[in-house]
């Protein structure tokens, strides 16, 4: 009997939630202590469980499952592999950063962190889920308290309409993939919500076909996908900035994640007939979500429109169903998971010292902050490829596998990362460096201690990621095979 | 050895019916004696009452072996009466609790005897197995609720509430009582199990029989308020006083869904077809209608009226699905959405109480004015909304695999699409409460103890059912089994 290691990580956030709530809320040192103990207990044992992966063995490790409701055959189920166990590093970094970034919430610190941590735990319980049932539950907890977490908490002007909208597509999503998933289900015959049993039920193809769309965008509109990414921007620029951390960092991924774990290996008949449809749409998302961020003169926005394009670069690599592109889908969703949260932590920061995010009016930040401008460069880099950063290491296979499969989407994808060159140089350029604005010197203070950590973890592991890729590279390439070997090949 | 077999087939089935009856002229004697102060211990009688009768219930009337028909077949002791009679005992109590020292019904005798009687009709109702019987229990859960509902006599809201309720109910009534005698006439039965046979039998055009059905749905969609037999409800709901409003929106509903499942399933298997079509498109448009109208409101207790006419579509799915499964939802459906409703009503009535309003732009500030009452509601209202870990997910999900299953794939689809509505604005509210900022905000609101054991009583229901749904779904399909 060896510790539930798993449980403890996805039960520990919700279980602070609770206690916190039970704080009195005027003690917001006490919440915050409390907060961060959590984060650290949930993120330290996703790395110890990231560390004693045996990688040897592959496959589910650390499984643990329960019955929950026998007579529908559905069980409280879970499990790691190369696939999802980067996921979970990745939410709990960013549930420790996000803790951090947070530390200067006044309004009502207690229900913003336990809000917060219901959410995490969501998160958690979705990447481990071996259930459908349990999967489904676990993706609702996830969405729902974005709402009341950007419309509390998020940025005054856009806030009530892009919490509204967000929720509403998300949750639109959800319960067409909950609609397929009780189809197969039922069709499947076997009673169970077994994900590993259902993936053996190869259903008739037209059943996977008529339902494969359904399941897959509707779990792919969380990930970001063209033409229901609308809800995206919008979203994180109107979320405070832990919050845009969270979503743009780890949520999107809990999109593309359901949309590969449930439609593609549950239907992956119906995965093989819509890949060509999915590679022209996830390219329309890399194209056109980098050309309007490079229109945009708000900086948030900026970020929150690379984030559409680069989970397109997610999608592409899920539809190339093959080795190397799903290697490179699961390195891009860790990789990018850490570099947008980088990326909202450091626009967070400008905007609380300039109160502004137009980037014309901003400028000369590297004196002020060359750590924060250092960490900006690092994730800058990191989101056009650069070799030596983890950018690199995740797209170069996408690319790869791309150019086996489809090499004109290859090179018109390929050309998405030259915008983003373009509109990151921008930035860098426009924030970071040039005069700072008359109204705005002697107004920019340092950043908090916090801040610092953050960022130096953050950029950190895109380093540790570029240099030495042995340290995930491997352990996602198992997981991507564990998923072709239930497609079936490429 | 004889008097032994009388007690448990003749006295055990009927144990909540009696200690009812026991507790209404207990409740009505204190009444007479009890002065003053002591008067506000009425509420508690006749909730500590209720609560006895439930806990004897569960642990003495549960159904032995099978289902048999007892009083002559009057009624039928079986699992699902038994179950339902758990939930209008328990929905009761909640109520009795919320009631206490609210001004024109705390103290009040007849309001606490007037509830239990009313609560004995419903648990006759979930009982009979013959149509006369039926119709009496009906008329006994009814008539109780007519008055309670205009309870406030020198309150114009509520004394419009009170008529406008028996006028729609004295005709739904009578209607569903003409299909009764036809019923009657057709078969020359009145026992629902022996009618069925002889519909089947007696060669008469199933078109005839499902007009007759039809009549009867009348009487029973005005109960659970189904469109398009829902026009009394806002004005009921606004008007009468709120612990009523909550114990018509979740016990009277469900009494009516408990007939309606049994005549449906027992009575006319013959035209399952036809009735499951008509079904379904009530459904849909209860679903539709409720939640589109609930976009309007900006009364609470007007957005909960059409939101429980919505809940009442997804419930009708279950029946829809014709499948034990479905049947089994539809129940636990039910039990997900009383508890989830009655602490709705719950933080309402404590709201109108401090605060003297029930319009929603005057919950603005409530989660800095009392944060604990404001998770309530948000728990609550999740759950109506369907999110996990809340009973109302759990509920969604039962009844929309229960369509699946049967082959109602549209069916389920609008169901979730509504569910979206039905998120909004629940949201819209959530959203005052939450976001908006008030003048009012350093003004606590009182919670009284009864209200506060009701408010943790029904929270801890709505994560119980939500996470811990296996013992709650296994009861509901036993009770599902039990209707054959």
């Amino acid at each position: 009997m060896h510790l539930p290691i798993l449980s403890i990580i996805v039960f520990t956030p919700i279980t602070m939630a609770v206690v916190i709530l039970m704080m009195p809320g005027e003690r917001h040192g006490l919440i915050r202590g409390l907060a961060l103990t959590g984060a650290l207990i949930a993120a330290g044992l996703s790395v110890v469980a990231y560390i004693s992966y045996d990688q040897a063995l592959a496959g589910y490790q650390f499984v643990e499952q329960y019955a929950w409701v026998p007579s529908l055959g559905i069980s409280y189920h879970v499990g790691v592999d190369g696939m999802n166990l980067p996921l979970v590093l990745l939410t709990g970094v960013v549930i420790v950063t996000g803790v951090l970034i947070s530390w200067g919430i006044d309004d009502r610190p207690r229900e913003f962190f336990a809000f917060l941590f219901i959410l995490a735990t969501g998160v958690f319980g979705v990447f481990v889920s071996l259930d459908l049932f349990q999967l489904f539950f676990f993706y609702e907890i996830a969405v729902f308290p974005m709402y009341l977490l950007i419309s509390i908490w998020g940025w005054k002007v856009t806030r009530e309409y892009a919490a509204m909208k967000l929720t509403l597509y998300l949750f639109i999503g959800s319960v067409v993939a909950l609609v397929g998933g009780l189809a197969m289900y039922f069709t499947s015959g076997l009673g169970s919500f077994n994900m590993l049993e259902l993936q053996q039920a190869s259903f008739s193809p037209a059943f996977q076909r008529f339902w494969f769309p359904f399941v897959f965008v509707g779990f792919a509109v969380l990930g970001g996908l063209f033409p229901f990414h609308n809800w995206s921007p919008d979203g994180h620029v109107a979320a405070p900035t832990a919050v845009s951390m969270f979503h743009a960092g780890v949520l999107m991924k809990l999109g593309a994640f359901a949309a590969l774990r449930v439609g593609i290996m549950l239907l992956p008949d119906g995965a093989r007939y819509w890949a060509p449809v999915i590679l022209v749409l996830a390219t329309i998302n890399v194209i056109y979500g980098a050309f309007i961020a490079s229109v945009q003169t708000d900086f948030k926005y900026v970020i929150g429109f690379s984030s559409v394009s680069h989970m397109g670069l997610v999608m592409l690599g899920f539809a190339t169903l093959n080795l190397d592109g799903l290697t490179g889908a699961g390195l891009q969703m860790f990789s990018h998971g850490v570099m947008t949260a980088l990326f909202f932590a450091v626009v967070g920061m400008v905007y609380d010292r300039a109160h502004t995010r137009e980037i014309p009016k901003l400028g000369g930040f590297s004196h002020f902050m060359p750590l924060v401008t250092f960490a900006f460069i690092v994730g800058g880099l990191v989101s056009m490829g650069m070799p030596g950063l983890s950018g690199f290491v995740a797209e170069f296979p996408i690319f790869l596998g791309l150019w086996q499969v489809q090499p004109i989407v290859a090179l018109i994808a390929a050309l998405g990362i030259v915008i983003t060159a373009s509109y990151i140089m921008r930035v860098v350029g426009g924030v970071f460096f040039g005069n700072t604005p008359q109204d705005l010197v002697g107004h920019i203070g340092p950043i908090r201690g916090q801040d610092r950590v953050a960022l130096v973890v953050l950029a950190g592991l895109l380093i540790l990621i570029g240099l030495y890729p042995a340290v995930m590279a491997p352990m996602v390439q198992s997981g991507a095979g564990a998923v072709l070997r239930v497609v079936g090949g490429a | 050895m004889a008097a032994q077999s009388v007690v448990t087939s003749l006295v055990l089935p009927v144990l909540p019916e009696i200690m009812l009856l026991v507790l209404v002229i207990v409740v009505l004697g204190a009444d007479l004696f009890w002065r003053g102060e002591r008067r506000d211990g009425l509420g508690w009688l006749t909730a500590v009452g209720l609560t006895i009768a439930l806990v004897v219930t569960i642990a003495y009337s549960r159904p032995q072996d099978g289902s048999s028909l007892i009083f002559g077949g009057m009624l039928r002791n079986d699992w699902p009466a038994f179950s339902f009679q758990v939930i209008f005992l328990f929905a009761a109590a909640v109520t009795c609790l919320l009631s206490i020292g609210l001004p024109g019904v705390g103290g009040q005798g007849e309001y606490s005897a007037l509830i239990v009687v009313s609560t004995l009709g419903m648990s006759l109702m979930a009982a009979s197995a013959d149509l006369i019987m039926l119709y009496l229990s009906v008329e006994t859960t009814s008539i109780p609720l007519y008055i309670l509902a205009g309870f406030l006599k020198r309150d114009e809201k509520s004394t419009e509430s009170g008529l406008k309720y028996f006028l729609f109910g004295a005709l739904t009534s009578t209607v569903m009582l003409y299909g009764f005698s036809l019923l009657y006439g057709f078969s020359g039965e009145t026992n629902l199990y022996r009618l069925a046979q002889a519909l089947q039998s007696g060669g008469i055009s199933p078109w005839v029989i499902a007009g007759v059905a039809v009549l009867s749905l009348v009487g029973f969609g005005f109960k659970v308020a189904a469109v398009p037999f829902h026009f009394w409800t806002p004005d009921v709901y606004e008007g009468a006083p709120t612990p009523i409003t909550a114990f018509i929106s979740t016990a009277s509903k469900a009494a009516g869904f408990a007939v309606l499942v049994r005549v449906m399933l027992v009575a006319f298997p013959s035209i399952e077809i036809t009735w499951t079509a008509l079904l379904a498109a009530m459904a849909t448009a209860t679903m539709t209608i409720g939640n589109l109208l609930a976009l309007a409101q900006h009364n609470i207790k007007r957005l909960l009226a059409y939101s429980s006419i919505a809940h009442a579509g997804y419930a009708l799915i279950g029946l829809v699905a014709l499948s034990e499964l479905g049947a089994a939802s539809l129940v636990f459906y039910l039990i997900a959405y009383i508890v989830t409703n009655l602490a709705a009503f719950a933080v309402v009535i404590l709201f109108a109480r401090s605060a003297g309003s029930e319009e929603i732009s005057d919950y603005a500030g409530l989660s800095r004015r009392a944060p604990g009452l404001a998770l309530v509601m948000l728990v609550a209202l999740l759950s109506l909304a369907g999110m996990p870990p809340l009973a109302g997910f759990v509920a969604k999900f039962y009844v929309f695999a229960a369509a699946v299953q049967s082959g109602w794939i549209w069916l389920a689809f609008v169901g979730v699409l509504n569910a979206i509505v039905g998120l909004y604005y629940y949201m819209t509210v959530l959203k005052v409460i939450y976001l908006y900022r008030s003048e009012d905000e350093d003004k606590a609101i009182a919670v009284p103890r009864p209200h506060a054991v009701a408010l943790t009583v029904c929270v801890i229901g709505i994560i119980a059912v939500g996470t811990v749904s296996a013992p709650w779904l296994d009861w509901a399909m036993t009770a599902a089994r039990g209707i054959f």
